[in-house]
């Protein structure tokens, strides 16, 4: 065992059981006791601020009212009938900002219903069926291209597959769940939920998954619309902002997503390398996963820069609560000018104080050296530009309500596309709304 | 795969989930949206004679809430239909030519005359309604008038109209019983004898919901004054129970066709229902409560437990659990059953402790070696289920048989022989053996 206090970047700082209770499920499920006590505080309230607040318009009182009269799998299917990802969602959804802070509990009491921890106690329910809850409708003898894995590429699927169509899925990575798999935070994923979860939704049949077939390589969108019926694009973002600044490219310097892809593959947790002043640069959910998992992999100061205030952090109160519980610290109104190296090792990062002026954010030339063996690059991925011909708003993909694109046959969905909130949630509507349009079309 | 179609007297619903005849069915527009919210069928609100009823202005409804205000029984003083009975007939009839798949009864109530009855049966038959329901059942207001429970009270006079009414219809005839009487089974027996197809209970329990202790009247009240009322809701389902069960188990009604009302507000409610030997059931204060949505839990927890117990048509359920309904006299004295409390579940709340030592057999501890510590003791133990009933946290207490060895409280071996009061030796009436 290294410990904490060890310089550089080294593995093995804790002891084994360390690792794993750091890494356990960061809110274990409700028994079933609780979950009574819990859905009995459901008022079933009409047109549910909840519902209208779920970007896949869950019917939450509905589920509720089903745990409370102990019919769980009849809550799970009201669930999966929205969000067939229902069971990662429970996770990882920012609920306190959606459906939560929707609750009118929060008016009597403060303090909402626990709509996520519910939800996750249906679908685990259900799950451990092992039983698919959907018949496919009869085959339309219609193919349907999927390009990702994850969960628009997924969700997408499995409405399609139960609509009577044929999704064949093609996924860059070994393995399929996207972000749910590769992006988030181990103790958030626990007990392989995302590959459980995959098996779970192509169980419905009529989907196949090809690995190691990426956008722009092994396959092209011409490629594509050629051989099936549609196209669903769902692969995501693949790049990775850059600092701009000296010494990003110093040993030491990492992208964060990798970090966490790595850290969420690793067969053993004791051989990740982390260094013992880590520095996170950043202020979404990323920059979270990555410093709190620095922190549990035994970093002895892990601190979050961030350019802006703490309003302003894409990563939710909750998620800078976690941070700052597993005692991550967070520094606002900093940005990185300068990343000091020594013999071409990080040492440190210079880091500038900012303010607001005019509307706008400007250094105030005052700067601090922060002292860092390791620094993680957290501030957004990028949409890839896999496809020249599809008409892009901003620096993504447009499409419509329907989720379609400027280009006929194809839709897309997720966070390669315009306009969306970049939760896994959102990327589920998607998939869905896109798989209904496709039906549509399909069925005309 | 499951089906929940249900068959009642020959009138076809796509579940067994009606509408009780109340405030839900009382015109187009509700039962509209009843069915498009999935109700498998409504009982129209009670039409009378015109000229029509008037309600009062005042409040209707009284509540009694448990905690957290979780409404558990609702008290009214509405009367039958308050509009001209031509707009009930015109809309009955509309409704049921766009939705001819739902079940469309009416419940009718019109003074004790037969050529009134002819009269107003007639005039439904005219809508193409699926059957009658009558309403021998309405505790106030109506009943100063003659009707409702006054008749419902007097056994003959439910078999009469009953007659009169069979003889004067092609349409299902089903008799609603008040609860407000002794013993159910007369009004039920009556009912049968005048030929009814079928019988639905319980209408609403006499009641005041409470007082206003600042102006010393009942509630609701209007202008300082309250009448008792009709009490519905969770609150009264085991009353009901009750007697559906009385009906189907007794000799002279066995197999009378239940249509069961009485506080349903979840499937399982709608499920106990059935076992007890509805052959459907009726459904008000729950949509009252949370509005007509309610169907699709209805109707989804009753196809989930369906297909766990692999049933697969209500048919195959319905009065399963009435065979198993009989008197305290043939219950089996043998029967040894002891407390247990899962220590790990317990909360240490010290609650079961305390009713069974004031008021019960001192059967619980309180203590084991100077810590809080909550454990039957076998020797004291009756098995009365006390303990149960008031543990907050579920399965924590059970109820254990005993099988074998002897029941520490008495010193007796366990027989494992089925033995009732019937031949007891307490019992002075007993006779040489055993009858179940």
């Amino acid at each position: 065992m290294v410990g904490t206090k060890q310089s550089g970047i080294a593995a093995g700082r804790l002891s084994g059981e360390k690792y794993a209770e750091n890494f356990s499920d960061l809110h274990p499920p409700l028994t079933s006791h609780e979950a009574l006590v819990e859905a009995d505080r459901c008022y079933f309230c009409h047109d549910a601020p909840c519902v209208t607040a779920c970007p896949t318009g869950i019917d939450i009182p509905m589920f509720i009212r089903q745990i409370l009269t102990e019919n769980p799998n009849g809550a799970a299917k009201t669930i999966f009938d929205e969000n067939i990802m229902g069971g990662m969602c429970a996770r990882v959804c920012p609920t306190e900002t959606l459906c939560e802070q929707a609750c009118v509990r929060n008016d009597c009491e403060e303090k909402p219903v626990l709509i996520g921890q519910l939800q996750r106690f249906a679908t685990d329910t259900a799950m451990a069926t092992g039983e698919q809850p959907y018949e496919r409708a009869s085959s339309t003898g219609k193919k349907v291209a999927i390009v990702g894995a994850g969960p628009a590429g997924l969700a997408c699927a499995h409405r399609l597959a139960l609509l009577g169509h044929e999704a064949v899925i093609f996924e860059a990575r070994p393995k399929s769940g996207g972000l749910n798999e590769y992006g988030i935070a181990a103790y958030k994923a626990a007990e392989n939920i995302a590959q459980r979860e995959v098996e779970f939704i192509t169980s419905i049949g009529g989907i196949s998954v090809e690995h190691g077939k990426a956008l722009g390589k092994e396959i092209t969108l011409d490629g594509l619309r050629n051989k099936f019926d549609a196209v669903f694009l769902g692969m995501g973002l693949g790049g990775v902002n850059g600092l701009g600044i000296d010494g990003e490219d110093g040993e030491g310097v990492e992208d964060a997503v990798e970090f966490i892809a790595g850290l969420r593959q690793a067969d053993e947790l004791s051989a990740l390398a982390v260094g013992r002043k880590v520095a996170v640069i950043g202020g979404g959910m990323t920059a979270i996963d990555a410093a709190v998992q620095a922190k549990l992999l035994g970093a002895e100061e892990v601190t979050i820069a961030y350019r802006r205030g703490k309003d302003q952090m894409n990563a939710s109160a909750f998620e800078q609560d976690l941070a700052q519980t597993n005692g991550v610290t967070i520094r606002h109104n900093v940005q990185p000018v300068r990343v000091v190296v020594d013999s071409g090792k990080v040492s440190g990062i210079e880091l500038e104080y900012t303010q607001a002026q005019a509307g706008k954010l400007v250094g105030t030339g005052e700067t601090f050296i922060l002292n860092a063996d390791m620094v993680f690059k957290a501030i957004g991925q990028t949409f890839n530009g896999e496809v020249a011909t599809l008409a892009l708003e901003g620096r993504r993909i447009r499409i419509d309500s329907d989720r379609k694109t400027s280009l006929d046959g194809v839709w897309a969905g997720g966070d390669c596309v315009a306009g969306g909130d970049d939760l896994t949630v959102a990327a589920v509507e998607d998939g869905k709304r896109a798989a209904e349009s496709i039906h549509q079309t399909l069925s005309a | 795969m499951v089906d929940l179609r249900n068959d009642f007297l020959g009138i076809k619903s796509p579940n067994p989930f009606w509408l009780a005849s109340a405030p839900p069915t009382d015109r187009e527009t509700n039962v509209v949206r009843a069915f498009k919210a999935g109700w498998g069928g409504v009982v129209w609100k009670t039409l009378g004679e015109d000229p029509h009823v008037v309600n009062v202005n005042g409040p209707r409804y009284g509540a009694i809430h448990a905690g957290d205000r979780r409404l558990i029984g609702l008290n009214n003083i509405e009367l039958i239909t308050d509009r001209p009975l031509g707009i009930n007939l015109q809309e009955i009839k509309k409704v049921k030519r766009e939705w001819p798949d739902r079940a469309m009864v009416v419940s009718l109530m019109v003074p004790c005359e037969e050529q009134n009855w002819v009269d107003i049966l007639k005039a439904v038959e005219d809508t193409n309604a699926d059957g009658v329901e009558l309403n021998f059942g309405c505790p106030h207001g109506m009943s100063e008038r003659g009707m409702g429970a006054a008749v419902g009270q007097v056994p003959e006079y439910v078999g009469m109209v009953a007659r009169w009414c069979k003889a004067n219809t092609r349409m299902p005839v089903i008799v609603k019983l008040t609860p407000n009487i002794g013993d159910i089974r007369q009004p039920a027996r009556a009912a049968n004898e005048g030929g009814a197809d079928a019988v639905s209970l319980i209408n609403t329990v006499n009641s005041i919901i409470g007082v206003d202790l600042d102006i010393m009247a009942p509630e609701p009240h209007t202008d300082g004054k309250g009448t008792h009322g009709g009490y519905c809701g969770p609150a009264v389902k085991p009353i009901a129970l009750n007697m559906v069960a009385e009906i189907a188990r007794d000799p002279e009604t066995h197999g009378l066709p239940i249509s069961g009302i009485g506080g349903i507000t979840t499937w399982r409610d709608a499920a106990e229902f059935m076992a007890l030997g509805a052959g459907n059931v009726q459904v008000c204060t729950a949509a009252m409560t949370y509005g007509f949505k309610i169907i699709d839990e209805l109707t989804s927890g009753l196809k989930n437990w369906m297909s766990e117990k692999g049933y697969s048509s209500i048919d195959e359920f319905i009065g399963m659990a009435v065979p198993n309904v009989t008197d305290w006299q043939y219950l089996n004295l043998n029967h040894i059953v002891k407390a247990k409390i899962d220590q790990d579940k317990c909360i240490k709340c010290g609650r079961c402790h305390i009713v069974c030592e004031d008021t019960s057999h001192q059967a619980i501890t309180s203590m084991l070696d100077g810590q809080r510590h909550f454990e039957v003791i076998d020797e004291e133990c009756v098995g009365c289920n006390l303990c149960v009933s008031v543990c907050p946290v579920e399965n924590c207490i059970t109820l254990e048989q005993m099988t074998e060895g002897t029941d520490p409280r008495t010193g007796q071996p366990i027989n494992p022989d089925y033995a009732n009061w019937t031949t007891h030796p307490n019992n002075p009436n007993r006779v040489g053996e055993a009858a179940e």
